[in-house]
């Protein structure tokens, strides 16, 4: 399925929760905050969130200073 | 009001008015590096009252890139960065009180080196430092505003203590692993220059009272790769910091040793800070190899070490990272 994720079109597979997505997708989980359709996620409720086709996520990176996370690699 | 602030105050929101309030007001910059020097250059040349830059480091000629209150005879000079940092600002603008600390931010000081003033700024380059940070700014109800840079991706978020969300409420807990593996992949000035620049609004309009105007949001920037990102972060009424008050990072001891990001390098620091004789100890040193310094640090070349001691008998040992080996030469050659 389709989902948005920073804007742009991903697929991703179905029926994934958010924590699932965010492993899928190789983020680093401990420093990334998530936003679905507009609305924070906390971190207690990502295994929880069922992942929707056309959801919109917007994933922000927690950086420290020191080197960038996988994800900024790619 | 001079003619230095005329294009400020042209600008609708500041104002004659908002620039005497600027002047009464009090911002803390915690770290004089790259983010530290362009919120304090900014801020000094904006004319708010009272600065004040902490930094437990010395000025070299990698920061020289990124960090725009130095120079080059900084650099030869050896100056800790507070040093360097408060006698640019005295040159850019001498109607503000500029304070530079020569001080680590840890838990025996933190709320000490924050006290008082309106808003405190992030400039240091760590994790452990930022939750201290939240910390101590959620306990005295003081606005802080995040910001770092790696690479070219840059991020901030401001936080008003009791009003929205802290660093906590957002990351729960600090990522693990990246402190003691920093090899870092570089950063360059425009992505410092672009969190630093939104911390510095964030922290005028927090100056100036002007909350609604606020961005509200935790933002993010790939300058190079041109991508842009913010999520609109929530309060956690569980949470551990901002909800129950629990200051885990202040209560925290401060650690006597650690190894410096990425720079093959440890820091040693005395439990109780004591005054050094840094003219005594240097002329002790000199049988054993070259001494430089200046009248805040001394520097002692014992190849392959570097041995670099501020008067407050902290030190910084270079050429491992092996804390057991720094402190046997601390001992060796400044005392135990």
């Amino acid at each position: 399925m389709t989902i948005q994720l920073n804007g742009r079109e991903q697929e991703v597979p179905e029926g994934l929760t958010l924590a699932e997505l965010v492993a899928w997708l190789k983020l680093p989980a401990d420093r990334v905050a998530v936003e679905r359709n507009l609305d924070i996620v906390p971190r207690a409720r990502w295994a929880q969130t069922s992942i929707e086709e056309h959801d919109r996520l917007e994933v922000v990176h927690f950086v420290g200073g020191g080197r960038p996370t996988e994800s900024l690699r790619r | 009001m001079t003619e230095k602030y005329s294009r400020q105050i042209l600008f609708a929101p500041i104002g004659e008015a908002g620039q005497k309030r600027l002047a009464r007001s009090r911002v803390v910059i915690i770290g004089a590096g790259a983010l530290g020097t362009f919120q304090a250059s900014q801020l000094a040349r904006a004319g708010v009252g009272a600065l004040r830059i902490v930094d437990r480091d010395f000025v070299e000629e990698s920061n020289l890139q990124r960090q725009m209150l130095f120079d080059e005879s900084d650099a030869a000079q050896n100056l800790p960065k507070a040093v360097a940092a408060e006698r640019k600002l005295r040159a850019i603008n001498s109607d503000i009180r500029s304070e530079g600390v020569v001080a680590d931010f840890e838990p025996r000081n933190a709320e000490e080196l924050v006290r008082g003033f309106d808003v405190i700024l992030d400039g240091t380059d760590n994790f452990e430092a930022r939750y201290l940070l939240n910390d101590a700014a959620v306990k005295l109800g003081i606005p802080w505003v995040y910001g770092a840079a790696v690479g070219s991706y840059a991020a901030t978020m401001t936080v008003r203590p009791g009003e929205t969300a802290c660093l906590a409420c957002v990351f729960p807990v600090p990522p693990v692993g990246l402190g003691d593996t920093c090899d870092t992949v570089g950063v360059i000035a425009p992505a410092v220059a672009w969190a630093a620049a939104e911390q510095v609004t964030e922290t005028l309009k927090l100056l100036l009272g002007r909350v609604e105007v606020l961005h509200g949001e935790f933002l993010s920037a790939d300058i190079w790769g041109n991508k842009f990102q913010r999520v609109r972060p929530r309060r956690d009424p569980a949470c551990r910091v901002c909800g129950a008050r629990e200051f885990r990072y202040l209560d925290g001891e401060s650690s006597f040793s650690g190894s410096l990001c990425g720079r093959n390098a440890v820091q040693l620091r005395q439990a109780d800070s004591r005054a050094l004789d840094l003219r005594e100890l240097g002329m002790r040193l000199e049988r054993f190899g070259p001494v430089r310094g200046n009248e805040f640090l001394l520097r002692f070349e014992l190849a392959p070490y570097e041995l670099t001691v501020f008067s407050d008998g902290r030190a910084i040992i270079k050429g491992t990272d092996d804390p057991a080996v720094a402190r046997g030469l601390y001992a060796k050659y400044v005392g135990s």
